[in-house]
C-alpha cells in the first residue's frame, strides 16, 4: 500500500488540497469531477482531474495559456463530442447524475449547461432570433406570446434589453462586441440553463464592456451556477468566490479567491499570480 | 524584318538604352559631388528604356492598323467605273484577287507578270507554285491596280520604318537629356506603369463594350426589317430561308426559344440544386476526410467532360432509355425531349452547385456551429438553421452561376431536346433554344444582310441581356445578404 503511494507520479499530489474552500461549505456542490482525463489523438491535455464546483457562485479557472482550461470546460458540456480526436474519460457528475451516462441525450445536457464563447458569435440572423433559437429548438413556448417572453426575460436578465428594444428585428451582427457578447449570454439564458460556462467571454472586448460583462456575471450568480475561464487574474478576484490554478493539464490548487490570491498554497500558483510566469 | 527578331532588337534596344541611361545617371551623381539623385538610378535608365520603345511601338500598332485603310482606298478609286458599280459581295472577290496579287507582287518576275497579262491557261497553277491563290485568273487591269498597290505598300513600309525610328530616337534623346539630379524618374516610370496596367485593363473592357455595341447596332438593323414587337412576342418560330431578294420573310417570334431555353433551364435545376446542395452538406458536415478525398474530385470530374459528351450520352443512352421507360409507363415520351435534355444538363451543372456551395459551407465560422451546439441544437438542426441561412447568399449566387451555364448551353441541347421551336408545357416534346437557333442560323450559305442571319445577333442580345440580368440579380442578393452578415 505504501509502496503504491510513493510509486504515484509527482502530478498527482498536487490534487491533494489542504482544507475544503470557506465557499463549499455554505454551497451545495454543483459539478463534481473524478479523475477526468482527455486525450487528442495520442496526446494527453487533461491529467486525472478532481474538482468540485459550487452551485450559484462564480468560479474562475486560471492558468497560462495550453494549460487545458478550455479542454476541461468543454468537458462539463460535451463540447469535446464535436472534436472527432478527442476523448475523455472519468466520470463528471452535475446534481450528481453522470453526464457521460449514455443514457442521457447529449442534447439535453446541453440545454441545461449554457456556454459563452470568447469571441463573440451571434448567429447571422435577428436579435430576436438569436434568442429564441433556444428555446425553439427546444420547443419551449408554446406560442408567439409564450416566445416573447422568453426573449424579452432574457434580455432584461442579460442587462441588453433597453439597449435593443427598439430594434429586436435588425441583426445582431449589427450590436457592438460588448452588446454581441451579452447577446450570447442572453441566448445562452433563453433556454433555461443551470449553468452556464464562459470560456474568456471578454478577452475581445474594451475595459468598459468588459465592465459591464462582469457586472452581469456578479448578477446571475443569484440564479446560476457559472464557470469562467480568464487569463486576467484581476477578472478572476473581481468576479469569483472559488478560484482553481491549472498549470500542464493538471489542477494545480483550488481554493477561496480571496484565500488564493492573498495566501496561495502552492509555489507554481504564487509564481503565477505574482506574475513571474504565464 | 520577321516579328521574332523585331521583338528580339526591341528587347536588346531596351537593355541598352537602360544600361546607357543608368550609367549617364551614375556618373551624373558623381559629377555633382555626390549629391543624391532624387530616384535610383535602375529608375533613370528604365525612364529613358521605356520613352524609347513605347512611342515606337505606338508608331508600329498606330500603322499596322491605318495602313489596310489607305491602301483599300487606293483600290476601290482604281476600280473602273462598271465594277464599281456592281453589288458589294461580287467587288469583294474582285478585291480579293488584288489584294493576293499584290501581296505576292514581290516574289513575281518580269516574265512572271507577263505570262499573268495574256491570261495563259496555267496562269492560276503558275502563281500558286509562288504562293499565291487566286479564286479566279486575274484580268489586265487587275494586274496593273495590284502594281499600283504594292507599290503604295512599300512606301508606305519604308515611311513607317523611318517614323518609328524617328520616335524612338525622339524619344531616346528626350529623355536622354532629362537624366538629372532632380529628375523624379521612380515617379514617372511608376506612372507610366500605371498606365500599362490601366490599358490592359481597358483592352478587356472595351473588347466588352465592342461585342455589346456590334451585336446591338446588328439587332438594331434586325428590327429595322422585323418590328421588336413581332420578335419580343411572336409565338411562332419560321424563318423561312428566302432566296435573295424575294419578299417573303417568315417569322421571327422568339417566345418558343425563350420558353425552350428557360423550360431546360428549369429541369436543369430541379435536378441539380437538390443534388447538388444536398451532396455539398454531405461533403463539408458529415464526410470524414477520407470519403472527402476521395470524392470530391470524383465530382469535379463531371465538370472537366465537355459538353457534347453529355450531349453523345444523351442522344444514345439516355434519350432512348427515357422513351423506353416511358413507353412501359404508357408514357409518350419523345426520345428528344425537354426531360431529356434538363436531366441531363443537371447533372452536367451539379459539380458547379456542390463545388462552390461546398467551399461556401466550409467557410462558415466553427464558432457559428459551436455557439448552436452549445445550446443543445443537433447537428441537423445546426446545418439547417444556422450553416445553411450564414452560406445562403453564396449559394444563391452558386445557383445563378449554374443557371447561367444551363441558359448558354448549346450542344446538349441539339443532340438531346432537338432543333424543333416548339411552344409547349408537354415536358416529353421536343424543343429548343436560343442558343441552338443562333448556331443553325449562321451556318450554310450565309446572306449577310437578310433578316434570317441578323435575327441571330437579335437572339444573342437577348440572351445577354437574360444573363446579364441574372449576374446583377445574383449581385444584389449577395450584397444584401452580407450586409445583414458581417
Ligand atoms: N482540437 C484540438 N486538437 C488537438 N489538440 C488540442 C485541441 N484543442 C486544444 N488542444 C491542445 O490541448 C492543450 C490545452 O489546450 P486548451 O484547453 O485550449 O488550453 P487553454 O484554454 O488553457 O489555453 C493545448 O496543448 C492544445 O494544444
Ligand atoms: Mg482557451
Amino acid at each position: 500500500m505504501d509502496a503504491a503511494v510513493a510509486e504515484k507520479p509527482a502530478r498527482f499530489e498536487t490534487v491533494m488540497t489542504p482544507a475544503e474552500p470557506a465557499i463549499m461549505k455554505e454551497r451545495k456542490p454543483k459539478i463534481v469531477t473524478e479523475g477526468v482525463t482527455v486525450h487528442y489523438g495520442d496526446k494527453q491535455a487533461i491529467y486525472p482531474l478532481d474538482i468540485k464546483i459550487p452551485d450559484r457562485a462564480v468560479s474562475a479557472f486560471i492558468g497560462p495559456s495550453g494549460c487545458g482550461k478550455s479542454t476541461f470546460l468543454r468537458c462539463i458540456n460535451r463540447m469535446n463530442d464535436t472534436i472527432p480526436t478527442a476523448r475523455v474519460g472519468g466520470r463528471i457528475t452535475i446534481d450528481g447524475e453522470d453526464i457521460y451516462d449514455p443514457a442521457l441525450d447529449v442534447v439535453q445536457l446541453r440545454a441545461r449547461v449554457g456556454m459563452v464563447f470568447q469571441k463573440p458569435n451571434p448567429f447571422p440572423k435577428s436579435i430576436f432570433d438569436n434568442i429564441a433559437y433556444g428555446p425553439r429548438i427546444h420547443g419551449f413556448a408554446r406560442n408567439r406570446t409564450d416566445l416573447e417572453e422568453i426573449v424579452v426575460n432574457s434580455l432584461k436578465r442579460a442587462g441588453l434589453f433597453e439597449e435593443v428594444k427598439d430594434r429586436l428585428e435588425s441583426p445582431g451582427t449589427g450590436l457592438s462586441g460588448g452588446q454581441q457578447q451579452r447577446l450570447c449570454i442572453a441566448r445562452a439564458i433563453a433556454v433555461n440553463p443551470d449553468v452556464i460556462l464562459m470560456d474568456e467571454p471578454c478577452s475581445a472586448l474594451d475595459p468598459i464592456a468588459t465592465a459591464r460583462i462582469e457586472e452581469l456575471i456578479d448578477e446571475l450568480r443569484e440564479n446560476y451556477c457559472i464557470v469562467i475561464v480568464t487569463h486576467s487574474m484581476q477578472q478572476a478576484a473581481r468576479v469569483s468566490q472559488l478560484t482553481a490554478f491549472f498549470h500542464l493539464g493538471t489542477l494545480v490548487e483550488v481554493g477561496d479567491t480571496e484565500a488564493m490570491f492573498t495566501n496561495p498554497q502552492e509555489r507554481r500558483t504564487q509564481d503565477y499570480i505574482m506574475g513571474r510566469f504565464g | 524584318m520577321s516579328t521574332g527578331l523585331l521583338t528580339l532588337f526591341c528587347a536588346a534596344a531596351f537593355v541598352l538604352v537602360w544600361w546607357l541611361a543608368r550609367s549617364r545617371a551614375r556618373s551624373i551623381e558623381q559629377a555633382n559631388r555626390g549629391q543624391r539623385l532624387h530616384s535610383r538610378p535602375v529608375y533613370h535608365g528604365v525612364y529613358v528604356a521605356l520613352l524609347t520603345v513605347i512611342p515606337a511601338l505606338l508608331v508600329v500598332v498606330a500603322w499596322a492598323i491605318a495602313e489596310p485603310f489607305y491602301l483599300s482606298k487606293i483600290m476601290s478609286a482604281a476600280l473602273p467605273p462598271d465594277v464599281a458599280a456592281r453589288p458589294a459581295g461580287e467587288q469583294s472577290l474582285v478585291l480579293l484577287v488584288i489584294n493576293s496579287l499584290a501581296d505576292g507582287w514581290s516574289r513575281l518576275t518580269a516574265a512572271d507578270i507577263a505570262q499573268v497579262r495574256e491570261a495563259g491557261p496555267d496562269v492560276q497553277r503558275m502563281l500558286a507554285a509562288k504562293d499565291i491563290f487566286l479564286p479566279s485568273a486575274p484580268e489586265g487591269w487587275m494586274v496593273d491596280i495590284a502594281r499600283d498597290v504594292s507599290q503604295a505598300k512599300s512606301v508606305s513600309r519604308l515611311l513607317a520604318t523611318g517614323v518609328t525610328v524617328l520616335a524612338a530616337v525622339g524619344g531616346f534623346f528626350y529623355g536622354w537629356r532629362k537624366v538629372a539630379t532632380g529628375l523624379r524618374a521612380r515617379n514617372l516610370v511608376e506612372r507610366m506603369m500605371l498606365l500599362g496596367l490601366m490599358s490592359a485593363s481597358a483592352v478587356a473592357i472595351f473588347t466588352t463594350i465592342g461585342i455589346v455595341f456590334s451585336v446591338l447596332f446588328e439587332s438594331i438593323h434586325f428590327f429595322s426589317m422585323v418590328p421588336v414587337t413581332d420578335f419580343l412576342f411572336g409565338t411562332v418560330w419560321d424563318p423561312r430561308f428566302s432566296a435573295a431578294g424575294s419578299d417573303s420573310s417568315g417569322q421571327f417570334g422568339v417566345l418558343p426559344l425563350l420558353w425552350g431555353t428557360l423550360y431546360i433551364s428549369f429541369f436543369a435545376l430541379l435536378v441539380a440544386v437538390p443534388v447538388g446542395l444536398m451532396s455539398a452538406i454531405y461533403m463539408s458536415e458529415y464526410a470524414n476526410e477520407r470519403v472527402r478525398t476521395v470524392a470530391k474530385p470524383m465530382l469535379e470530374i463531371l465538370a472537366g467532360i465537355p459538353t457534347i459528351v453529355y450531349g453523345l450520352f444523351a442522344l444514345i443512352a439516355f434519350g432512348p432509355f427515357l422513351r423506353d421507360f416511358g413507353g412501359s409507363l404508357g408514357l409518350d415520351i419523345s426520345a428528344n425531349s425537354v426531360l431529356t435534355a434538363g436531366i441531363v444538363m443537371g447533372v452536367m451543372i451539379i459539380p458547379f452547385i456542390s463545388s462552390l456551395s461546398d467551399d461556401i459551407i466550409s467557410a462558415v465560422p466553427q464558432s457559428l456551429r459551436d455557439g448552436s451546439y452549445g445550446l443543445g441544437a443537433t447537428q441537423s438542426e445546426t446545418i439547417k438553421q444556422v450553416v445553411l441561412p450564414a452560406a445562403l447568399p453564396g449559394i444563391v449566387g452558386a445557383v445563378l452561376l449554374a443557371a447561367s451555364r444551363a441558359i448558354g448551353e448549346t450542344m446538349i441541347v441539339v443532340m438531346a431536346a432537338g432543333i424543333a421551336a416548339n411552344l409547349t408545357a408537354n415536358p416529353f416534346e421536343q424543343v429548343t433554344t436560343m442558343t441552338v437557333k443562333i448556331v443553325s442560323q449562321l451556318t450554310g450559305d450565309l446572306e449577310f444582310n437578310s433578316p434570317q442571319t441578323l435575327v441571330a445577333f437579335a437572339l444573342g442580345l437577348t440572351l445577354f441581356v437574360i444573363t446579364l440580368g441574372l449576374n446583377v440579380f445574383a449581385l444584389h442578393i449577395v450584397r444584401t445578404y452580407r450586409e445583414q452578415y458581417d
